[in-house]
């Protein structure tokens, strides 16, 4: 067959071949797989085209063949979905054989199988590098050939798990988007994540029954856009706080590739953001019905971590911080106004990961300040007081919050963590980071409302003065947690951006989070901690809770605008700001998410105070941040619930905890095994 | 001739085709994928291999008659001449490809003239072999018999 100049033959099996492949493994796509494979070759080699044909269409494949490479990649931006494997020869005289590598990954993301008569170990390595999913060398045998099906439920698999990861960004994955991975990578992809995560995730797996058996280094992780935590949410709710295990929200939401510990993730970091959130506006308060709750379950958890230094060095310091870091932050949101609406819509675009540009992190960064610009209008305090349960259930959240999220993601929620309750300036760099944070938001904030945090939390690192630290540092400080921070927020994290979006979005409904501020926080509702508590005590820890409505660490923020938060020291830095600026951590990386939840908030309705049952748990919003309840909102843009009422903060611990059970030992790349270091916290 | 006689002819043919390194494996594997809805799948293929070389062949020859040879463009065609042969597995002639990109390396053009020689030489060798087993194919057909598989 003369094929001629740029020309396309397409073959089908012969209708004399039988259907079906006999194929050991296991057809995942149908019981005919693979048969049916649609394979793209591309040689300009006539001879082996011919060949490669006939092998190919003797293992059943569905054949096209291309003799010129711009024909081949027209035809697969043609037909996006219409084959599942491209094969290619190296050398071809249009194009080479590494570009259209590189294309296809870019553009299709279809596995690419690169042969060549030259066998010399540089050109095969270079077709790993550039993502080829197999090399083989001319003379091809049909053999090579019968199992190429493998790299094609090898890739699909990947993109199913990280869904939508390629948009995911950070400084890493955007990079790795725009050219090839120099790491050798079995998987052909240039949209892999950072190799670092992706062995964590593959280690992840590799402990779960979701073990996956390919040998790549990196794989794409999920994105939760907007869509996908819409239903989770769907599903969350759905099951009721009681059964909202990851295994049956997996069932639930029916989204294919995403796994059991997706799922499970995406749980935690929504309940430990809440928790953040809640602890942060709470403040004092909250933190302090943490630790009760804590102390009440320290019998059911065993979690121990890493944070105890911060936590346990000084309760009380701690107890400042806590309430300075709350007062800081919701100053620095009262005192940056309000953030215009572009702004949010971008920043929650860049935050759930759209723009996965670099621009588009270092948007929220630039405007870090605007994202706490919660304008002082919208927030609100609620008048309730909560009990202390609540808050302690808050904590109790965090224990149990099974850490199965990446190194870094998890270290930088770490971070978070750590300038939320633990202000303890005990040479931790990152602490030392958050606290410049802490600072520079404190120098941003116009009003100082130490008074209470002072008082309640004095402890001597009060002395402080807030602006001690200088502008460059703790701007660089920030820009580095930022960059920290960056990662998990929104790489694999992104989950965590749209969550915190979500709970951002809904923090204006204070009202609705019923944060038990101590005295200072006349207006802090800590729905999480109200509920927590009271359920905290009868609830089955293990988890047969859902998710409290406790996220609402935001709402709080961005309410707490008339808070007077003292800002006693935050370890070193903080001292008796102005506390008007939000600590650092949650500015930083919350902050991330924060901007998308405030845009969402934005976008949502009013949000009214619910009363211990109302939802106030932004980050079990579905969609983009809806509100759960508008009826119970008040009249505030912020939308506050993602979970309807029934989920209360004692639910959101319990899921957590259960969750934490569930997943079983996940190791803790965090310093602290989830949100122990609340357990350490002294009563 | 008779078919059982036409028959073995062919076989011992093939096989000293075998013996003698003109063909190797890869031409089995051609022989094996033949089926009955191909069952002249390996003459096509075959046909295309002459048609390409041919044009490669001259290719380089031309490549090589340059004042300034151009010695990546040389390999690059030995290259492909390299691929055809190896994959309807013409041993011989793929084996002078090797040495030919060696000389390509070394940017000699008296030893790539040489080598192209050679090639020449080894390719019409193995296009008049396989040439008398397609007809010893057709006599067999056309006296009735199967074609014989040889391994």
């Amino acid at each position: 067959m003369n094929l001629g100049v740029g020309s396309v033959v397409k073959t089908m099996s012969g209708a004399s071949c039988s259907v079906s492949w006999k194929s050991g493994g296991s057809d995942k796509v149908s019981d005919q797989f693979p048969a049916g494979l649609r394979v793209l070759v591309v040689d300009d080699d006539p001879t082996c085209l011919r060949i490669l044909e006939k092998m190919l269409r003797n293992c059943h494949y569905e054949v096209t063949k291309s003799n010129r490479v711009e024909l081949a990649l027209s035809m697969l931006r043609e037909n996006r979905n219409g084959f599942d494997i491209v094969i290619s020869d190296v050398h071809m005289p249009d194009m080479d054989g590494f570009k259209l590598l590189e294309h296809v990954g870019l553009e299709m993301d279809l596995p690419v199988i690169m042969m060549s008569a030259d066998d010399s170990k540089d050109v095969v390595m270079k077709g790993v590098t550039h993502g080829a999913c197999d090399y083989l060398i001319k003379p091809v045998r049909i053999e090579a050939l019968k199992n190429i099906w493998q790299h094609v439920i090898r890739k699909k698999k990947h993109e199913w798990k990280d869904r939508d990861f390629d948009q995911s960004t950070s400084v890493e994955d955007g990079d790795q988007q725009q050219k090839p991975p120099e790491d050798v990578d079995y998987s052909s992809s240039a949209n892999e994540g950072n190799w670092k995560s992706s062995k964590r995730r593959k280690e992840e797996e590799d402990e779960t029954e979701e073990r996956d058996d390919s040998s790549t280094l990196k794989k794409p992780r999920v994105v939760w856009s907007v869509e996908l935590h819409q239903q989770f949410v769907q599903a969350v709710n759905q099951l009721g706080i009681d059964k909202a295990v990851p295994k049956k929200i997996l069932e639930l939401m029916n989204v294919p590739g995403l796994t059991r510990e997706n799922v499970a993730s995406h749980l935690q970091l929504i309940i430990f953001l809440q928790f953040l959130y809640d602890v942060l506006i709470g403040g004092n308060h909250v933190l302090q019905k943490y630790r009760l709750y804590l102390r009440r379950l320290s019998g059911v958890s065993q979690h121990q971590n890493g944070l105890n230094n911060s936590f346990m060095g000084h309760p009380e310091a701690t107890y400042g911080t806590m309430t300075s870091f709350n007062g800081l932050e919701l100053q620095a949101l009262a005192a940056t106004g309000q953030l215009p609406a572009q702004s949010l819509a971008t920043l929650q675009a860049a935050a759930l990961g759209r723009s996965a540009t670099k621009s588009a992190i270092s948007m929220p960064l630039v405007d870090q300040r605007n994202l706490f610009s919660f304008e002082n209008p919208k927030l609100r305090f609620s008048e309730g007081q909560q009990p202390l349960n609540n808050s302690n259930k808050q904590i109790n959240l965090l224990h149990g919050i099974p850490t199965t999220m990446e190194p870094k993601q998890l270290a930088d929620l770490h971070q978070s963590s750590q300038s939320f309750v633990a202000m303890n300036m005990q040479g931790n760099a990152r602490m030392q980071q958050n606290n410049a944070l802490l600072m520079h938001m404190s120098q941003q904030q116009q009003q100082s409302s130490r008074a209470q945090m002072l008082n309640e939390t004095n402890n001597g690192h009060v002395s402080r003065p807030p602006l001690s630290m200088s502008q460059p540092a703790a701007v660089l400080s920030r820009n580095s947690i930022v960059d920290n921070v960056r990662g998990p927020i929104y790489n694999p994290v992104s989950q965590t951006s749209s969550i915190v979006d979500f709970s951002l979005n809904q923090t204006t409904e204070l009202q609705n989070n019923s944060f038990p501020l101590v005295s200072s926080n006349s207006g802090m509702s800590t729905l999480t901690s109200k509920r927590l508590l009271q359920e905290e005590v009868n609830s089955d820890i293990k988890g047969s809770r859902g998710f409290p409505p406790g996220y609402d660490i935001f709402e709080e923020l961005h309410q707490q605008k008339t808070q007077d938060w003292g800002l006693p020291n935050i370890g070193s830095n903080f001292g008796a700001s102005d506390h008007s600026s939000i600590p650092g951590t949650l500015d930083v990386s919350p902050s991330m998410l924060v901007q998308q939840g405030i845009s969402s908030m934005k976008k949502n309705g009013p949000n009214g105070i619910a009363p211990m049952g109302g939802p106030q748990l932004n980050l079990f919003s579905g969609g983009n941040l809806l509100p759960v309840k508008a009826e119970q909102l008040p009249d505030t843009t912020y939308q506050n619930t993602f979970f309807p009422e029934q989920f209360g903060q004692d639910d959101l611990m319990s899921a957590l905890l259960k969750q934490q059970e569930s997943v079983g030992q996940v190791e803790t790349e965090f310093g602290f095994d989830g949100y122990s270091p609340l357990d350490n916290l002294p009563v | 001739m008779e078919v059982g006689q036409l028959q073995r002819s062919f076989v011992e043919y093939m096989a000293s085709l075998f013996r003698e390194g003109f063909l190797d494996g890869q031409f089995s594997q051609l022989q094996q994928l033949q089926d009955d809805s191909n069952p002249e799948f390996v003459v096509e293929v075959v046909s295309l291999f002459f048609e390409d070389s041919e044009r490669l062949l001259n290719d380089l020859t031309m490549a090589l008659d340059q004042p300034n040879v151009d010695f990546k463009q040389v390999d690059a065609h030995v290259h492909q001449l390299k691929g055809s042969s190896s994959s309807v597995g013409a041993q011989r002639v793929k084996n002078c490809c090797v040495l030919f990109r060696n000389c390509c390396e070394e940017q000699n053009t008296e030893a790539c003239l040489r080598c192209l020689q050679q090639i020449k030489q080894e390719y019409l060798l193995v296009k008049n072999k396989l040439q008398t087993l397609f007809e010893l194919e057709q006599q067999i057909v056309a006296a009735g018999g199967a074609i014989p598989m040889v391994q």
